[in-house]
């Protein structure tokens, strides 16, 4: 008996011909300062990868994470997981930054700044040609505001591409105190919105794309919900209705206007920026002031597509992800974790964000009120100024054994989060 | 004084280009410099603060610190001429590329401007020469012309 317990121990370090008997789960010491739900921990997989984006993993469960920049000329991490959570880093390739990565039906989707590729997975579920990719979107526009081209992909053969607007408010001078809107915007052209692509033909562009929803002014974090079969993503609201317009608000109105919106969309929907804001505490969309708002009238906004739920502004929602997993208890199956990256908008007002959220959802539907489920990230009790966090989640995947895995855009960070009940 | 020459020679490192003002006083009595950085931090936190922070800081990737960088404590005439005109173009500090857009801030006085460049020189573990109204009449005029 005691030389089976002993086994176990050390079955990590088993020859071919034993089973490797998988160790139970053990969260690092203080949860590596995070704070969680009581009956869930949290280890730290790895260090310093790079610049994380967003993170995908495979069948088998290894962890593919999309660096901002290349770190060594690799663009993509893959990550192999050991049975105490821990990570080590396999291989890369990838000669382009970016933001997006999924997998889906036998391939690897990634996204640079301008274009989309895939990469064939072979029968053990790897990359077959980390340096062959095939380029099926291309020519995207790119002007470094809201630039990152976040995928998410459906299970009819379509794969969707966000594209920023490339401004704050479309103020005929950008980010200047007291500019009025162009109207009609004329961003809206190529940005602004999410487009529809096929997953399997080459070197699309807008001709070949289908506008599938617009009014919405940056997108980072998207993911197809497989219970409705729907698009669901989070808007990052827009920056600076104090100091633009301070006849309207105050520098407390800003830190927490407008909301950043979880959407549910649909061919078509229309979210109304620049034209409308969300303003989670009067619940509605309002005129935004470059286009002869004052933080009341409604005006055309009557007519704009509502967020499921507003949440307080500026805390840049950059990951979401549906849990479709069974290790988390039942409340957590088929909801929604959000990622917020945290805020820089919010000043003279301590930033905030820097933490995940959970929202339960019942048939694609928010089922009760969102809380945050992770925190901690920043390292510090006040964040003054964005640069003082040490960790800002960026992305979320589930691990194969239904853990969360939340990449940091910092240190390079993966966290993975269980649950162990105790 | 020997401490502070050094520490802004250490500091400014990457700005070999340009001259860097290591006088800390200019004709302005202290009194006066004192007074102009009272002023000047007031303009920063109605019109700078909201994308630069509270600590001078900047945000990665979208809005450049104000610490010890050349466009800062370099040369004055450009300073000012990047306030009054904004600067549109990416700029790099140390490895990292700042993207958002600053805006023109013409509709600031002479004053205002030479005040809040004046506070963001002797602010943020900056020190370097007041800008005067004078010096920002100057610059203004030749961009009207």
């Amino acid at each position: 008996m005691l030389f089976v317990a002993f086994c176990i121990s050390i079955g990590v370090f088993a020859s071919d011909t034993t089973k490797v008997v998988k160790q139970a789960l053990h969260p690092d010491a203080d949860n590596a300062g995070l704070t969680l739900p009581k009956g869930f921990g949290a280890i730290v997989m790895i260090d310093s990868v790079g610049r994380n984006r967003h993170i995908a993993v495979n069948p088998n469960g290894d962890i593919y994470i999309k660096l901002e920049r290349l770190r060594n000329g690799k663009g993509i991490v893959v990550l192999r997981e050991d049975a105490s959570g821990k990570a080590t880093e396999v291989t890369g390739f990838g000669n382009y930054g970016g933001t997006g990565i999924a997998f889906k039906n036998g391939f690897l989707y990634a996204s640079s700044d301008n274009d989309v590729y895939r990469y064939k997975l072979n029968d053990r579920n790897e990359v077959i040609d980390g340096e062959k990719p095939e380029r099926i979107i291309t020519g995207l526009i790119n002007r470094r505001q809201h630039e990152s081209k976040s995928i998410t992909l459906d299970n009819a053969g379509n794969i969707y591409v966000n594209i920023g607007a490339y401004s704050n408010s479309c103020q005929i001078q950008d980010r200047a105190n007291g500019s009025m809107g162009k109207d009609p915007c004329p961003i809206l052209d190529s940005a602004g919105g999410i487009w529809q692509f096929k997953v399997d033909k080459l070197d699309q562009s807008y001709g070949e794309g289908i506008r599938y929803c617009t009014g919405t002014r940056n997108i980072v974090g998207l993911d197809w919900n497989n219970d409705v079969n729907q698009l669901y993503a989070m808007q990052h609201g827009r920056d600076d209705l104090y100091r633009m317009f301070p006849k309207y608000f105050d520098s407390a109105d800003n830190a927490e206007l407008p909301a950043e919106e979880f959407l549910l969309i649909k061919k078509g929907s229309n979210f109304g920026w620049p034209y409308c804001y969300f303003d989670q505490r009067q619940d509605k969309k309002v005129l935004a002031p470059e286009y002869g708002g004052d933080g009341k009238q409604v005006g055309r906004c009557e007519a704009m597509d509502r967020p499921l739920i507003g949440f307080p502004g500026h805390w840049a929602p950059n990951g979401l992800l549906f849990y479709t997993g069974t290790m988390f208890p039942e409340k957590y199956r088929h909801g929604a974790f959000i990622a917020f990256h945290g805020s820089w908008n919010r000043a003279p007002l301590r930033q905030a964000g820097y933490n995940v959220v959970f929202v339960p959802m019942k048939d694609g539907k928010p089922s009760g009120q969102w809380e945050v489920f992770a925190d901690g990230f920043a390292g510090v009790e006040t964040i003054k100024s964005t640069r003082d966090a040490k960790h800002r989640p960026c992305g979320l995947a589930q691990g194969k054994d239904g853990s969360l895995l939340i990449s940091d855009s910092v240190k390079g960070t993966v966290y993975k989060i269980i649950y162990t009940g105790k | 004084m020997l401490f502070a020459t050094a520490f802004v020679m250490a500091q400014t490192k990457s700005s070999q280009k340009k001259t860097v003002q290591t006088k800390t006083t200019t004709s302005n009595s202290s009194s006066g410099l004192k007074a102009s950085i009272e002023r000047g931090q007031k303009v920063y936190q109605s019109y700078c603060m909201s994308c630069h922070q509270v600590d001078g800081g900047g945000v990665p990737k979208m809005n450049p610190p104000l610490i010890k960088t050349k466009w800062v404590l370099g040369d004055k005439k450009e300073l000012i001429s990047d306030i009054l005109k904004g600067m549109t173009e990416p700029i790099e500090i140390e490895d990292e590329e700042y993207h958002n857009p600053m805006p023109p801030h013409a509709h600031l006085s002479d004053q205002e401007i030479a005040d809040v460049l004046t506070y963001v020189r002797n602010n943020f573990g900056n020190k370097a020469s007041a800008v005067t109204p004078a010096e920002v009449k100057n610059v203004r005029a030749k961009i009207k012309k």
